[in-house]
């Protein structure tokens, strides 16, 4: 009775699943880009960043990226191990 | 001394509780995994990532570059936050082919190739020379401060000592826990323990230093900030080309050093324990390097210039009289080196063993029959001696490079030397078309240019490379030069060598595959890696007996046949005295099999393939069952062309029949219909001839009446013509209705003989029955039999040509059939012409007898549809035809 | 007149129907009803026509034709070839035998009549 209302949810799930996926595969992408902001600073001359506004400039995208992981290998462990989703 | 004292004594301490974890988590495992096999022991055994080199060298190269030290964790985190692209299939590969190095698994990607494995192992082996010779160095420059601290009496002639009972003490312990046992799969639980017991220490003295420099000696976090920005190193100056060139560096080496391999793919006991460390592993070399830059600053301000940052770990708290922290500080920079040395040479020593030593001391034994026993004991042999190679080797590099540079120049020269698998690694688990040619070429490439640009020159100008190669270049040719090659000046010498080695190390690789072909089994190896998933599902554990029988019948299944393969394995059990279907795999029986299975799938692939069950190597039995499969479609599909070529050729040869049928039709059409117009003309010539006589009058009245009893014979002649060809083109086509009834043969061939007598006029033909022809009752179209019977009469009558005609009707029983022969006592009918008489239009001789030839060809025709025949009977003095009927439609009377 | 012809032919109808045709005209008519001795038959007789049938019993008409155009005696002599099969390849093939001239059956009288007039006439 349940029958096709338990496919939409399947089909709901593996839609999901396939865009966390994508966020996964995103993420390091994501994380290179952040941190190759700093090769845009100027090195020399009087306009130079300091260096405590730099270290909190990458530790906090270092934060950033490690919550991120974290949410997204939660998410991802909450589903089945196995995945038909490799071929997107 | 005391201090000093208590410092070894400490050491000493550390070490047995070492050994304790490892043991008892070596029992615990071998009882069951428990809390041993979790993603945190799991990702805390990966911090061996962070060295000695990170723990006393980040800060030095902190207070040497500003924030460049960063560099060496950014690359890794990013690997890790992206989990999901590469670690995962590495991982998933590494297990699913039971791959115990990383030589092992370009070797097993590129067709087994041993040269493969060799060539890795020895650069794996080169790199990791200095990397070790590294932590022997930190861990004898940290005595050092304390040896001078003590007051320096003992401190100049304790360095070269100390790095060697330190390495004898490191190659000691890894022995005892890294060659316990031989596992299957390489896994040392007792190591990884360790490890992560050591990982714990390691944060907790760094962090706990960073948290005395920033509350206990600096006024918090916003002091430490303004002290950052006051000191030296306070502002952004960054190479961006060192930047991101260390950014990659970090990464590619993360994934191709040997000891990472190790604990990140061969130790993996669970693949979801990389989702775990996808964020733990980053978190924990963010807070690893989260006071390096406080750390580095307050040292560059407390300690007086010309110290070594090197230290500051060590030196900033013992200058602020805080020698509990500093020998904490001491234990977690112990910890981080023995760690990486101990994992570095299990798994440089798997390696060596397995890819060099084996190979050789097979070949020197002539690798013939050997006791399983044997093979162990040098296997373990072969494991201790490596180790303690490797960690001599380290020790020799330390004593030659004399502990001069810095430690992160060091590291990095290592980096750059393993980063050169990491072409045929991505290549190889991401291209099907990269091969062991091209990998070859590649590695040797990106090695070579790595020793030339990077390694030699390490040691200093004039201890290997003379300083006229350096300024000059190789043979005096200027673009030959170390620090430029191809004239390209003015590039940081790390970023150069990086570039050059790793640069035409993808492209050489990139060319060889390209231009070269790949052997079966690199194209079978390439597929299992690139489609390890859909391949492998999460593979279980090893073998045991039963399982390799089961396994080895699962698979003949496939390529045999279940049938097949089940009697094949039935009969074996049996010999062996086994019920059921799994005989014990002996050799003999596995020679069977071969043989069996390679009409299949081909020798060399029978052999491959038990050989990979039995001998439980590398390749995973699902792989093999995929490749079974593959070869079971194959076959599937070559013997449906098969079937479909042999349709088609059927098809051609009906087709070809077919038209042969409607040439020869076609022939027989013309021609009939020749005969038809030749015997419809000539009755219609007299007819119109007479007719028009006739008409013309003036004849007499008996002329008249002759004349019009012609064209009335005639005409006649002409309505039986048509009714005979109606007949037959009604019972050619099979169109006829049958009125099959119960009839007496007596009364059918009396009526035949009255409508033959009939037709005829009369002639005088004397008729004889013989045999029972009463007792005969048949179920037939009686209708149609007799038409048969009569014809048969008729043309006695007509064409005996005996003096007294007499006509024999013999009816036999024969068998199933019941044969009536009908037999005359004229000259009968020639040889030549008999298989004539039944054509259509076929007449006997020149006797005109008003037929046109198609009575007996209506006969044959009524017979085949009655389920009998007639035929001509030769030899019997004269005409003698012979009616056959089927007996299922002839009973007796009773 | 009495002109002479023989009538080569296996059916008893037509040939009588040709004799009483040709010999109200007044024709001497000889009549030959199978191909074995024909081409004899035709020497013996030495008839000023032939009148022939294709289809006959033992040879065909077209044998005794070709035999007949062979022989020098006979080279020249008329012939009109009867058949029943009408068939363009059947008068062709009368043709090249060298038939004087062709007719199907079923024919009418006169035109047999003008015909054999017309060739003996011309002969």
């Amino acid at each position: 009775m349940s029958r096709p209302g338990n496919a939409l949810f399947l089909e709901r799930r593996t839609y999901r699943r396939r865009r966390l996926v994508d966020a996964a595969r995103f993420l390091p992408i994501l994380g290179a880009v952040l941190w190759s902001v700093p090769l845009l600073w100027s090195s020399d001359g009087a306009e130079t960043v300091p260096t405590s506004r730099a270290i909190l400039y990458v530790f906090g995208v270092w934060c950033f990226l490690i919550v991120a992981a974290f949410l997204l290998s939660t998410r991802l462990r909450s589903d089945p191990p196995e995945e038909p989703v490799e071929r997107p | 001394m005391a201090t000093l004292n208590v410092l070894v004594a400490v050491c000493l301490a550390y070490v047995a509780v070492l050994f304790l974890v490892a043991f008892v988590a070596e029992r615990a495992a071998a009882r069951g995994r428990g809390w041993l096999g979790g993603p945190w022991v799991y990702t805390l055994s990966l911090s061996i990532y962070c060295t000695a080199w990170t723990f006393y060298g980040a800060v030095g190269y902190a207070a040497r570059s500003g924030l460049e030290y960063l560099t060496i964790y950014l690359g890794p985190t990013l690997v890790f936050v992206g989990w999901w692209w590469l670690l995962r299939k590495l991982v998933r590969i590494g297990r699913a082919q039971r791959v115990t190095s990383i030589a092992d698994l370009i070797s097993s990607r590129f067709g087994k190739s041993n040269m493969l494995a060799v060539g890795v192992t020895i650069l794996s082996v080169i790199a990791a020379t200095p990397y070790i010779a590294l932590q022997l160095q930190s861990v004898t420059l940290s005595f050092e401060v304390f040896a001078r601290a003590d007051g320096g009496a003992a401190a100049s002639s304790a360095p070269a000592s100390t790095a060697f009972w330190v390495a004898v003490g490191l190659a000691v312990f890894t022995v005892l826990f890294g060659t316990r046992n031989l596992d299957a799969n390489e896994r040392h639980h007792g190591v990884v323990m360790a490890i992560a017991v050591e990982a714990v220490v390691k944060l907790c003295a760094l962090l706990a230093v960073g948290v005395f420099v920033i509350w206990g000696v600096a006024g918090g976090v916003g002091d430490v900030m303004t002290r950052i920005d006051a000191s030296e190193i306070g502002h952004w100056q960054m190479d961006g080309g060192r930047w991101a060139t260390l950014t990659f560096l970090s990464a590619a080496a993360l994934l191709c050093l040997p000891r990472m391999f190790q604990v990140m793919v061969v130790e993996n006991d669970e693949e979801r324990h990389l989702r775990t460390a996808s964020w733990a592993f980053p978190l924990y070399l963010m807070l690893m390097s989260l006071f390096v830059v406080p750390i580095a600053v307050v040292g560059l301000d407390l300690m007086p210039a010309g110290t070594n940052p090197d230290l500051f770990v060590l030196t900033v708290p013992l200058s602020q009289g805080q020698d509990g922290l500093a020998m904490l500080s001491f234990i977690g920079g112990f910890s981080s080196a023995t760690s990486m040395v101990i994992v570095a040479a299990i798994a440089l020593s798997t390696m060596v063993s397995n890819h060099i030593v084996m190979p050789i001391w097979l070949k020197l034994t002539g690798g013939g029959a050997i006791v399983s026993g044997d093979v162990r004991h040098v296997v373990l042999m072969a494991r201790r001696v490596s180790i303690a190679g490797v960690v001599f080797l380290g020790y020799l590099y330390y004593q030659l490079s004399g502990g001069g540079a810095a430690l992160a120049a060091i590291g990095l020269i290592s980096f750059a030397g393993v980063a050169q698998v990491l072409p045929a690694l991505v290549g190889g688990i991401f291209w099907r078309g990269a091969t062991r040619a091209g990998a070859l070429a590649g590695l040797t490439v990106g090695f070579a240019v790595w020793l030339y640009t990077m390694f030699l020159p390490s040691f200093g100008q004039g201890v290997i490379l003379p300083a006229a190669v350096m300024q000059e270049g190789l043979f005096g040719l200027d673009w030959l030069r170390p620090r430029a090659l191809f004239g390209i000046d003015g590039l940081d010498p790390l970023v150069h060598a990086v570039i050059w080695s790793v640069g035409l190390n993808t492209l050489v690789f990139l060319a060889v595959s390209l231009a070269s072909f790949p052997s079966p089994l690199e194209r079978l190896q390439g597929a299992q890696f690139i489609n390890v998933f859909q391949h492998s599902q999460s593979p279980g554990g090893g073998f045991g007996g039963t399982a390799e029988a089961e396994d080895l019948l699962i698979m003949s299944q496939r390529i045999l046949g279940a049938r097949e393969a089940q009697a094949l394995f039935h009969a074996e059990a049996a010999r062996q005295g086994i019920e059921g279907y799994l005989p014990d795999p002996t050799p003999e029986f596995l020679q069977v099999l071969e043989r069996e299975l390679s009409g299949s799938v081909g020798a060399a692939t029978a052999h491959a393939m038990v050989g990979q069950i039995v001998g439980g190597t590398t390749v995973s039995v699902e792989d093999l069952m995929a490749v079974a499969d593959e070869t079971a479609q194959m076959m599937e599909y070559s013997s449906k062309l098969e079937a479909q070529s042999r349709e088609l050729s059927r098809t051609a040869r009906q087709l070809r029949e077919a038209n042969e049928k409607l040439t020869r039709l076609s022939v027989q059409k013309d021609a009939f219909l020749s005969q038809i117009s030749h015997e419809l003309r000539t009755p219609m010539t007299s007819i119109r001839s007479f007719s028009e006589i006739l008409r013309e009058g003036g004849l007499e009245r008996p002329e008249r009446h002759k004349y019009a009893s012609i064209i009335h014979g005639e005409a006649i002649r002409l309505t039986r013509l048509l009714d005979d060809l109606l007949d037959l083109s009604v019972l050619e086509d099979g169109q006829v209705s049958l009125n099959i009834r119960r009839a007496r043969l007596a009364d059918l061939l009396d009526q035949a003989e009255a409508a033959a007598g009939a037709a005829s006029g009369g002639t005088g033909l004397e008729i004889r029955r013989d045999g029972p022809v009463d007792q005969v009752w048949i179920t037939t179209d009686p209708d149609r039999l007799s038409q048969v019977f009569i014809n048969l009469i008729s043309n006695a009558r007509k064409y005996c040509d005996a003096a007294g005609p007499r006509l024999t009707i013999n009816v036999t029983q024969a068998g199933e059939r019941l044969m009536i022969d009908f037999v005359d006592n004229g000259s009968g009918i020639p040889p030549d012409a008999q298989d004539l008489v039944f054509e259509k239009f076929s007449r006997i001789g020149d006797q005109k007898a008003g037929g046109a030839g198609l009575g007996l060809a209506i006969c044959r025709e009524i017979m085949a549809r009655l389920g009998g025949s007639v035929s001509y009977l030769p030899g019997q003095g004269g005409a003698a035809f012979r009616v056959i009927l089927p007996l299922h439609q002839a009973m007796a009377a009773q | 007149m009495g002109k002479h012809v023989l009538v080569i032919e296996d059916e008893p109808n037509i040939i009588e129907a040709i004799s009483f045709i040709l010999s109200r005209d007044g024709w001497r008519v000889d009549t030959h009803s199978n191909g074995h001795d024909a081409v004899e038959t035709v020497h013996a007789k030495a008839p000023d026509l032939v009148i022939l049938d294709v289809m006959l019993p033992g040879k065909s008409g077209y044998d005794i034709l070709r035999e007949l155009r062979a022989d020098a005696q006979t080279q020249a002599l008329p012939v009109l070839m009867l058949t029943a099969r009408g068939q363009n390849k059947d008068r062709e093939m009368a043709e090249k035998m060298g038939a004087s001239q062709f007719m199907t059956k079923p024919f009418s009288n006169a035109d047999v009549l003008a015909c054999v007039r017309a060739l003996v006439g011309a002969g």
